[in-house]
């Protein structure tokens, strides 16, 4: 609490204030403030692997499409996630909650196309008609 | 506060809370206890998409271009520049910096408007094709485009030499009379009834079947006409499935869409608290947590993007 109570008297010199003490501070950064490179570095990376994704989709990569484009919006969400909404800085608490409910959705998903896939049989015999790509 | 049990001097800090900090971290658990029953709200349809991109890969690859990459990819950006003010304006009031705070909370509004904007110019184009979700689906000719993905993108319909196609029954179709027949109109009803009393067991494994049940297939391709997706001996249950694309597209953008615009609104709050100056380095909690809610937006779209637009 002294931190906070230093800041009330001086808001300007909160931010050192809290870099000065952040040895004691590690798991309670709540008050962190992102030096602004960071914030704008990650706006570029961000707006780069945007330009990188649409890019990759031009390449008709074929099998692989889906997963590259995957993996760029994965890294781009882990950036969001780690600089823009402080996770990496924060309690790690909040990473635990966020990370399990990914770990929830992937099994959620992965467990109903698991079953879906056990009916492709029956789905095969309801299709009258084929769909073909390409030639 | 009525009762602010002495916290006089800060008229935010609510009288449940022991200081500052305190209220402050209740706040930032419940924002993310929020956000994670978002993330599992939006699972459901992005458990939607990945049933039906499994069965149908082809489905996405055709009806995709009629979403365009130019406006998905300007729309991003739109988004990943507001997250980057949402970001910078958390920063501006913990360091006290109003106008800033102000500034970046403005940006961050605007950015929500254009993205919405680009959003109505896209659906308004999708209603004027006839692309609209649901019974509204009544695409217009061409309304898929001519494009590169169209020509690549074929239907192939089976086909009985010097057998007439006409369009919408199904009666046409050369899987043999029995399989046509039982699917008849209503096919749900039909299949069940073909798998149990056509075939014994599984008749897809048993390939000793493959003669009777899948001549068109058997037979290469010469039995098969590529056809443009708007041909009329394209079955109608290919017909539904490119409508229930655009059942995915709109439920699942609209229901961003929503979020974007009750995001507008509680920018639009905080910026009137903002010039009014309610937040201090000490008291900042409420435009962290919209940051959040924000970033979270921002992260759905960083999806969505290339699942819907970017499909080849």
């Amino acid at each position: 609490m002294t931190a906070t109570d230093t800041a009330i008297a001086d808001p300007v010199t909160q931010a050192g204030a809290h870099d000065d003490a952040h040895g004691g501070h590690d798991d309670h950064g709540d008050h962190h403030v992102l030096p602004l490179w960071l914030l704008l570095g990650t706006w570029g990376a961000l707006m780069v692997l945007t330009v990188l994704t649409v890019s990759a989709s031009q390449l008709h990569l074929g099998a692989f499409d889906l997963p590259v484009a995957m993996g760029i919006a994965t890294v781009k969400a882990t950036l969001v996630m780690m600089i823009f909404m402080h996770l990496g800085f924060d309690k790690s608490f909040h990473s635990l909650l966020i990370f399990s409910s990914f770990l929830f959705v992937f099994l959620f998903i992965s467990f109903v196309l698991i079953d879906r896939g056990q009916y492709q049989g029956t789905i095969d015999e309801k299709e009258r008609e084929v769909i073909v790509l390409g030639q | 506060m009525s009762d602010d049990h002495g916290h006089g001097d800060k008229p935010f800090l609510a009288h449940h809370f022991e200081d500052e900090d305190h209220q402050f971290d209740s706040g930032k658990l419940g924002i993310w206890a929020f956000l994670v029953t978002e993330i599992l709200f939006f699972s459901g349809l992005f458990c939607a998409y990945a049933i039906y991109r499994a069965m149908h890969p082809e489905v996405f690859t055709f009806a995709s271009q009629a979403l365009d990459t130019k406006w998905g990819a300007i729309n991003t950006g739109v988004l990943i520049f507001s997250s980057l003010t949402a970001a910078w304006a958390v920063r501006n009031a913990q360091l006290g910096q109003k106008k800033g705070l102000v500034a970046n909370l403005t940006i961050t509004i605007l950015c929500a408007f254009a993205f919405m904007g680009i959003k109505y110019v896209e659906y308004s184009h999708k209603f004027h094709l006839g692309l609209a979700p649901g019974d509204a689906y009544a695409p217009l000719e061409g309304a898929y485009g001519h494009g590169e993905k169209a020509e690549k993108v074929a239907f192939a319909v089976p086909q009985e030499e010097g057998e007439s196609h006409d369009g919408d029954s199904h009666g046409g179709d050369s899987h043999g009379g029995q399989e046509s027949g039982e699917h008849g109109s209503d096919g749900e009803h039909g299949d069940g009834e073909h798998a149990d009393d056509g075939h014994s067991g599984d008749d897809h494994a048993a390939d000793g079947h493959g003669d009777e049940h899948h001549a068109g297939d058997g037979h290469g391709d010469g039995h098969h006409a590529l056809v443009p997706w708007n041909d009329p001996s394209v079955p109608e249950e290919t017909k539904r499935k490119l409508k229930t694309f655009f059942g995915i597209y709109f439920c699942m953008t609209g229901l961003h869409g929503i979020h974007v615009l009750i995001g507008i609104l509680v920018l639009g709050w905080l910026l009137t608290r903002a010039i009014r100056g309610h937040f201090t380095p000490t008291y900042y909690g409420p435009i962290d947590y919209a940051a959040l809610y924000w970033h979270l937006v921002d992260l759905i779209w960083i999806y969505l993007f290339p699942l819907l637009y970017l499909i080849n």
